[in-house]
């Protein structure tokens, strides 16, 4: 691995002191990958916090434009992007914020058919996934198992946010499909535009989700293996569960250990 | 009666299994997930799992906006 340039020994300079990340912490970073999924209420601050955070490559998949309703809880964009594309106008925001960045966006949106040749081609080494319907959150966790790829979700509705990192692929860990069942394949209703969601939650939610992320590249802290936290923004209160692999799981749990 | 404990509230159930107290308490039990004292019962297993005095339950719903 390169050692840091000056500027960045500079620029990641609160990262490196600690000791749980350190310098081998921020080149673990600077040489990640992470597929973001959705730039919307936990995408916007996911990806700010990832970019600033130095990770190496960022892909940020979303097929909608952005709309007024959005900027109550998506602050990468203002008043005069109404109407640009979500992905494109936050990989112009990465690029402005972190020159050690590479972005890439992908305005398709994702199928079934199309999820497992994106991950293919694409190769990130963590999914954070914070889209807006469970049909797509199930369709993204399934192709993760099968590629082997690490999944940290993030989800909100209303004053709740719900953050887990999966981990299906291996023979103790869940994967999000042993969380939330088979119930929801067909759910694909943006539940934030029927129920409301209070915009700083997003922010909070999100930073959890890249926060995940980058546990899981740079090791620091507790394993999140089979945990799933729950914070409650009425209270406020934060309940961290444990979730374990399901052996009857359609999509993992073929991958049990015996 | 079963003494439990249900997001922090006492209740009393009749005996059974998880899916059957979910399903007494008007949910259905394939669209949530039910912690069992500090750990979530894996979904194919909410039929089996027999409720017993003094366990503490978590109801939890899914949130999948974004």
């Amino acid at each position: 691995m390169t050692s840091l340039t000056d500027d960045q020994l500079d620029r990641y300079a609160r990262h490196i002191v600690l000791r749980e990340v350190g310098g081998a912490g921020q080149k673990a970073l600077l040489a990640a990958h992470v597929l973001v999924v959705g730039a919307g209420g936990i995408g916007c601050p996911a990806v700010q916090y990832l970019a600033a955070a130095g990770v190496g490559r960022l892909s940020i998949i979303d097929h909608d434009q952005i709309s007024l309703s959005n900027l109550q809880r998506q602050p990468l964009y203002g008043t005069g992007d109404i109407g640009a594309p979500k992905a494109e106008t936050a990989a112009a925001a990465v690029a402005r914020l972190n020159p050690d960045v590479a972005v890439a966006a992908i305005t398709e949106a994702i199928t079934a058919d199309n999820i497992a040749p994106l991950l293919a081609d694409t190769q990130p080494d963590i999914v954070l996934d914070g889209t807006d319907n469970f049909m797509t959150r199930l369709i993204v966790s399934d192709a993760c198992v099968a590629a082997r790829i690490p999944l940290v979700s993030a989800a909100i509705g209303m004053f709740q946010g719900q953050v887990g990192s999966f981990y299906g692929h291996l023979p103790d860990a869940p994967c999000y499909r042993c969380f939330v069942g088979d119930a929801h394949d067909a759910d694909d209703c943006d539940t934030c535009a029927d129920q409301g969601v209070l915009g700083a939650l997003c922010g909070l939610v999100g930073s959890f989700g890249a926060m995940e992320a980058i546990r899981a590249i740079t090791g620091f802290g507790e394993d999140a293996k089979g945990k799933l936290h729950v914070y409650d923004g009425l209270k406020p209160d934060m309940y961290t569960m444990r979730l374990p692999k399901d052996p009857a799981c359609k999509t993992c749990g073929s991958l049990a250990a015996a | 009666m079963l003494k439990v404990i249900i997001n922090g509230e006492d209740k009393r159930v009749s005996p059974g299994s998880v899916a059957d107290m979910v399903r007494a308490l008007g949910f259905q039990p394939e669209k949530l997930a039910v912690e069992r004292n500090r750990e979530i019962v894996p979904r194919s297993m909410l039929g089996e799992v027999m409720v017993a005095d003094g366990d503490m339950f978590e109801i939890v719903h899914f949130v999948g906006g974004g």
